[in-house]
């Protein structure tokens, strides 16, 4: 506890107490998450702080974002005839483009390099955290740029978006799960600039962990989204 | 920061000095609620002069109106509107009602102000996040009014032409002629499609898909608000059913607006990237056959956007039956019957809703299996509507009701909701909906239910917290005026159309004659009933002006209000009117009971405010000495 001052339990005329988090379960004999978010500190920015809000945030987010590929994929499903089990005639499909494998190689590489970012994090190793970073954001990078060389080989053989509905698809999904792979760098950008400032204390401590771990759920799903449309768009015949 | 370490008591966002950061980019989840409010207040005016236009052109049929004729000299030659200016009027009078009012002032506008508050927070969980769905959802409505000049207008339609096919305006409509449903292939084939089909309909899919964007925002910040901000004391079973309706509504937002994006990219994409997700090959349009696209399927379009559909009229409702619930508890004087209840059947209702979308595709040549499974799951939400009904009845029962203008509105919304919902069950049987599926009949039953009851609701809204937002109250009088010439108008609308539809009147024509010859004869009889209708339209429309002049004359010379004008228990009637930036003036407040709490029997009042102790209860109640209040249960 860096700066604890915790609350002088001043009641006010109707029985409520100023700012005071810490000594959350007594009194009402209901609760809600406000007063017990597990902080033990007292009425100080490190006690007010709720790292659970980023968590919570991130999770209803990506109930969002999976709904968009849900309903992206039923489409799929419906174009490509899965229905009533009748392939559509212009239905066909890619042959793997090569490069593909080295993009799910990058990607999945840069949810370890984050995580060991993050265990580094968690040890207080501050370069250790930003050294890692660095590597996630350089192969989140990788990644993009071998989706797009992917794009630019298939367009250089005359595969375009309006080629056949395969196609189609191929080009739509893995734009937008680039387009949501970017802002997730974006996202590591962010963190890696909040290691260069200067301040210091708990509240920035809990609040890097609590960024660090909103985004790397981001970035792990982003990961497992992919092997998810790899797989979709090649292997579930 | 280091004055707040000091003193313990932090605002996780200064109080904004400047006024742009105040009123204008402001992260205060009052303002951008009222912003929100705003938002909504214009687009129904746009929706409502549309509505009466169309009414005049179907009561009055080749009528000039020299001033259309001069705004619109292409859609409405001579001032006499053409079937497609009709069509673009029914398309964008559906939009902005849909989705810029139902959607925003229930939800955005109302929400946003008192889910907070209501739950003890200083604010939302992300302010900023707050402050971006509301000026992306703004942008939303910019492109969409945009799409209207686009097409009607020579010159803004020329601005985007150089764009491509796609994006060809001018036609002279104010906006795609495809209803607000926007089925493909029309929607998906651009220019060739008719009129305002070309650069209409692309402003209308960008418009919509901004205002998703917009909306995830907002649901993403309302869910987390909820569930991480709560105060002391307040459980989820002390919510007030407002914020259960808001937290229902937020969920249903989450999954439901990513699916209609979906569909938009797709819809979007089959105009510009020459794909074929939704038109099907061999199209022939004005004698041209389509020969760049094969092999899609119009109906996924529906399926996707019926998915989106049909909770987005929950969207619409549920926090109408929210702020009803809340203002007839507190009028009737009892606490809300049946509160458990009333939380389940909201869930109830919001999750049999993502399992019903095909009742809005039965005339789509579906299996009968599947039309069969999706009418007994349409059919099954009159379950939860009716413990909703039934509860609200036993809030009002035996009741010394205060018939004030929020209750009068609250218990329009009651009556509304029942008698477009009844007209529901008959709608989600297949055999029934089949012969009226494109009659006035469900044009009466969808704006019964979702259109007038969700307004009802929001008036009933505003006159409720309008003292708590602007610190004054509405004018009584007008109020009430305003209140039984819209109740008695709406019922004076939506009832004949029934009729009309019973008869077999078909929706969405404009116009039922030629050269003043019917030419429908078997719906000659319903014309009486047609003029009638159109009449108690622009009487019930110009009656709004009393709800405007009310509004502005009592934001600046209504009768002041205290912090608590309605005797009202909830956590939002215990701060000053209006709240002060961080809501409780530092004060964060401990909640100690339920939200419902009126007379209670030994209770020094009739309520008892969510923010008091038993003790402060036994020392308010001297004479009786702490007999009664024992007894009391939830």
């Amino acid at each position: 506890m860096a700066t604890m001052v915790t609350g002088t339990k001043e009641i006010t005329k109707k029985g409520k107490r100023v700012a005071d988090r810490g000594s959350g379960k007594s009194g009402p004999n209901g609760h809600g998450s406000r007063g017990n978010g597990g902080d033990p500190g007292g009425g100080d920015l490190a006690g007010r702080f709720e790292p659970d809000r980023y968590r919570i945030g991130m999770w209803v987010a990506l109930a969002g974002i999976a709904m968009l590929f849900t309903a992206l994929t039923s489409a799929y499903i419906v174009r490509a005839g899965w229905v009533n089990d009748r392939r559509p005639p212009d239905w066909r499909p890619l042959v793997i483009p090569r490069l593909l494998w080295l993009s799910t190689a990058l990607i999945v590489l840069s949810s370890i390099t984050f995580e060991i970012a993050r265990k580094g994090l968690k040890r207080g190793e501050e370069s250790v955290y930003g050294r890692w970073l660095l590597a996630t954001v350089f192969l989140g990078l990788g990644f993009l740029a071998s989706q797009f060389v992917v794009w630019r080989q298939l367009v250089g053989q005359g595969v375009y978006m309006s080629s056949n509905p395969h196609v189609s698809f191929f080009y739509l999904l893995t734009a937008a799960h680039g387009l949501h792979l970017l802002g997730g760098i974006f996202a590591l950008d962010y963190l890696l600039i909040r290691t260069w400032r200067k301040r210091q204390g708990e509240f920035e401590e809990k609040k890097r962990l609590a960024l660090a771990g909103a985004v790397s759920l981001y970035w792990h799903f982003m990961d497992g989204l992919w092997i998810y449309l790899f797989l979709l768009l090649f292997f579930w015949r | 920061m280091a004055a707040h370490e000091i003193s313990g008591e932090v605002h996780r966002h200064e109080a904004p000095k400047s006024f742009i950061r105040k009123y204008i980019f402001s992260l205060d989840h009052k303002v951008i609620g009222i912003q929100y409010m705003l938002l909504a207040m214009t687009s129904v005016l746009v929706g409502l002069i549309m509505s009466v236009l169309m009414r005049m052109n179907l009561s009055w049929p080749g009528t000039k109106w020299p001033i259309l004729g001069t705004l619109f000299p292409t859609g409405a030659p001579d001032g006499v509107m053409s079937p497609e200016f009709y069509l673009s009027l029914v398309t964008m009078h559906g939009t902005m009602m849909v989705f810029f009012v139902l959607t925003t002032a229930p939800q955005g506008g109302f929400g946003n102000y008192f889910l907070p508050i209501q739950i003890g927070a200083d604010d939302m969980a992300f302010p900023f996040l707050n402050m971006m769905s509301f000026w992306v959802t703004l942008v939303g409505f910019v492109v969409l009014i945009l799409a209207i000049f686009v097409e009607g207008n020579q010159v803004v339609g020329g601005w985007f032409s150089g764009l491509g096919d796609w994006m060809q305006g001018g036609s002279g409509t104010v906006g795609p002629i495809g209803g607000w449903t926007a089925y493909p292939p029309l929607s998906a084939l651009g220019k060739i499609a008719g009129p305002g089909q070309g650069a209409g309909m692309s402003l209308w899919i960008i418009s919509i898909a901004i205002f998703c964007v917009g909306s995830l925002l907002g649901a993403l910040n309302f869910i987390t608000t909820l569930l991480n901000m709560r105060t002391r004391g307040m459980s989820l079973m002390r919510m007030p059913l407002t914020c259960w309706a808001w937290f229902t509504t937020a969920v249903l937002a989450l999954l439901a607006f990513p699916v209609l994006l979906a569909g938009g990219i797709l819809l979007f994409l089959d105009r510009t990237a020459g794909t074929s997700f939704f038109i099907p090959g061999g199209e022939v349009l004005t004698d041209t056959l389509i020969t760049t696209h094969q092999g899609g399927s119009p109906i996924l379009w529906q399926h996707l956007f019926w998915f989106f559909g049909h909770p987005e009229v929950y969207i619409a409702i549920l926090p109408g039956m929210g702020a009803t619930s809340h203002i007839l508890s507190t009028f009737a004087r009892k606490p809300i019957f049946g509160y458990r209840a009333m939380v389940f059947a909201m869930f109830g209702i919001g999750l049999l809703g993502f399992f019903v979308w095909g009742h809005h595709m039965f005339i789509s040549g579906m299996s009968p299996y599947s039309a069969m499974a999706f009418s007994i799951l349409t059919l099954s939400i009159g379950v939860p509507s009716a413990i909703k009904t039934f509860n609200w009845l036993g809030t009002l029962w035996g009741a010394k009701i205060r018939f004030t203008v929020p209750m009068l509105f609250a218990i329009g919304f009651v009556s509304l909701f029942v008698a477009g919902g009844i007209t529901g069950l008959v709608l989600g049987q297949t055999s029934l909906d089949l012969p009226m599926h494109d009659t006035y009949f469900v044009l009466a039953h969808f704006h019964l239910v979702m259109g007038v009851a969700a307004i009802f609701g929001m008036f009933a809204a505003m006159s409720f917290w309008f003292p708590k937002m602007f610190g004054r109250m509405m004018n009584e009088t007008i109020g009430k005026i305003h209140f039984w010439i819209t109740f008695i108008g709406v019922y004076s609308i939506f009832v004949p159309m029934h009729i009309m539809g019973i008869i077999g009147m078909p929706r969405r024509y404009a116009q039922f004659a030629e050269n003043g010859q019917s030419i429908y004869h078997f719906i000659d009889p319903a014309d009486p009933l047609v003029k009638f209708v159109t009449v108690a339209a622009i009487v019930t429309a110009v009656a709004q002006v009393l709800f405007y002049f009310n509004f502005f004359w009592s934001i600046f010379k209504g009768k002041k209000a205290g912090e608590n004008p309605w005797e009202a228990t909830t956590l939002e009637w215990t701060t000053a009117s209006p709240p002060p930036h961080d809501n409780f003036a530092g004060v964060v407040p401990t909640v100690y009971r339920g939200p419902y709490e009126f007379a209670v029997p030994g209770a020094p009042n009739d309520f008892i405010m969510q923010t008091e102790t038993d003790a402060e209860l036994a020392s308010h109640s001297k004479g009786t000495s702490g007999n009664g209040h024992d007894g009391h249960g939830h």
